[in-house]
């Protein structure tokens, strides 16, 4: 049984473990052990800023994405199965469009002269275009977009497993709807939730083409920095450490979430 | 037995708007690239199929087709096979490595891909497969590996290994018994990873960003490329080529997972 896994864990080793730890030899050896990558990460206030901003963008991302995402898949878990599958068929739809499609997509519908600005200075709402795009907005925008399926799927598996009776249980027990929901319906949702959010804001924290295209520049999200480091500045010790840190990070949020929820139920949702 | 209640409405609203918003790019790109402008305007100004023209006619564009092609049609032959003999060994060894050795194999999923791609751009460049064919194959194969074991691995948990068994028993050695009794009972679970991996492949950008170049670019290195730049109605052409091609493979997924009858 091990011969017949070993070609796919010698790929695995090879292509990401040796990568992934000859990124973190890098960061402490260059011609002697050093922590000065790290001195700088922690300390420099380009690299502070980053994964302050980077962290921030996250948090609004799946804050926005569970806002939006609940409703849909609190809809899709309520409605008869027909109902139902075409709801969850037009959120995964943009799944299978390429990120890079996606972020032409809102470029072509936020920029100055784009479809959005030409329709509300048709209607006359606004005078001059909007700056929709090439800033934080138009990348927290575009990240929403390509993250909601990954909160709406977890939270409606989570749904369906709650029993209907529950709720006529509670209603018939005098709560009013609100009540019903607010004390029954959405505490059991909340592995969900956890789920969900968990998967959005650690794949938020790694995002690079959407902030690169749509950030014009001035969002530098810590994937920037590391790329940054390597293609213009030739900086590897740095983007070395960079990247370890944000490794970690992504690292500890699994584990600890693991703690509460299984890992399976962060990832097994496709 | 609903009632439409103020909050129902309210919910039906907010969640036909989250719909749209997800919906609406996918949308858009189409009727861009068929318009005669070279700006964006909307609604276009007339039918045109210029765009396309100038994708069909540029050589560059057309050698980045052929690598996306070949790489994506590459990592599924490799892939698929991995995958499976790596899922089906996963599935039936009571040995408890194998569940570290399941954990790692989903690394790829949980490693965020641009640290991926750097370190293996930093390997790549010490034993030279940078801007090469098979350093674009090798790292997609290993992107494209977890979708083939997590797919193939559910599709082997709705199979009764008592079936190979019996096969066994009757005399069959174990790779017989695999090919004859359990493949054709989870081939649509390999077809659907087969393809999830092909998907994979073709979209695949931040890796190829970093380890791909010169005549062996895949298209969304030069989409980006070109993107960075300014925007150009032929990315729109290529975009909707893409676009179409993904929810061809989808509905071909689809209909491998009708005829097993559910």
């Amino acid at each position: 049984m091990l011969a017949l896994v070993s070609p796919a864990l010698l790929v695995i080793l090879a292509l990401i473990v040796l990568p992934v730890g000859w990124l973190a030899w890098q960061s402490i050896y260059h011609d002697g052990f050093t922590l000065e990558n790290y001195r700088r990460v922690f300390t420099e206030a380009i690299y502070s800023r980053s994964f302050a901003l980077t962290f921030e963008i996250s948090l609004a991302v799946t804050a926005i994405a569970l806002l939006l995402g609940y409703p849909v898949a609190y809809l899709a878990n309520s409605v008869p199965k027909g109902w139902s599958i075409l709801i969850l068929s037009l959120v995964v739809l943009p799944f299978w469009t390429s990120v890079l499609v996606r972020a032409y997509a809102w470029l072509a519908l936020l920029q100055r002269t784009g479809v959005i600005n030409q329709f509300l200075r048709y209607l006359d709402v606004i005078s001059e275009p909007l700056a929709l795009v090439h800033n934080t907005f138009g990348t927290v925008v575009a990240t929403v977009h390509i993250l909601l399926p990954f909160m709406v799927l977890p939270l409606y598996a989570t749904m369906q497993k709650i029993p209907g009776d529950l709720m006529q249980a509670g209603a018939s027990l005098g709560a009013s709807p609100s009540l019903t929901f607010i004390r029954v319906f959405l505490p059991l949702s909340l592995p969900g939730v956890l789920a969900g959010c968990t998967m959005v804001f650690v794949l938020c924290l790694g995002f690079y083409i959407t902030p690169e295209l749509l950030g014009g520049g001035r969002t530098v999200m810590v994937s920037m920095l590391v790329s940054r480091n390597v293609e213009l500045y030739n900086q590897f010790g740095a983007a070395s450490a960079v990247a370890v840190v944000l490794l970690v990070s992504v690292l500890l949020i699994f584990f600890a979430v693991s703690r509460f929820i299984s890992l399976d139920r962060i990832l097994g949702h496709k | 037995m609903t009632r439409l209640s103020a909050a129902r409405i309210v919910l039906y609203v907010i969640s036909a708007l989250v719909l749209v918003y997800l919906i609406l790019p996918v949308l858009i790109i189409a009727p861009i690239s068929f318009s005669s402008a070279r700006f964006l305007t909307f609604p276009p100004p007339s039918f045109s199929l210029r765009w396309y023209q100038q994708y069909f006619a540029n050589p560059a564009w057309m050698q980045a087709t052929r690598v996306t092609l070949t790489v994506a049609l590459m990592t599924v032959l490799i892939a698929t096979p991995l995958g499976v003999a790596a899922a089906y060994a996963i599935s039936q060894s009571k040995l408890r490595i194998m569940r570290l050795i399941h954990m790692m194999l989903l690394l790829p999923l949980v490693v965020p891909i641009i640290i991926t791609a750097v370190g293996i751009f930093f390997v790549y460049a010490k034993v030279g497969l940078v801007a090469t064919l098979p350093g674009l194959v090798l790292a997609n194969v290993m992107l494209g590996l977890p979708y083939v074991i997590i797919s193939v691995l559910a599709g082997l948990q709705s199979f009764d290994p008592a079936q190979e068994m019996v096969a066994r028993s009757l005399g069959m050695n174990r790779l017989r018994s695999f090919f004859a009794v359990t493949l054709p009972q989870i081939k649509s679970s390999v077809a659907a990873g087969g393809i999830f991996a092909f998907i994979s492949a073709m979209d695949e950008t931040i890796v190829a960003l970093f380890i791909s170049g010169g005549q062996y670019q895949p298209l969304t290195k030069r989409m980006f490329t070109a993107l960075r730049d300014e925007i150009d109605p032929t990315i729109a052409a290529i975009s909707t080529l893409m676009t179409a091609a993904s929810f061809l493979l989808v509905l071909l997924l689809a209909s491998t997972r009708q005829k097993r009858g559910g």
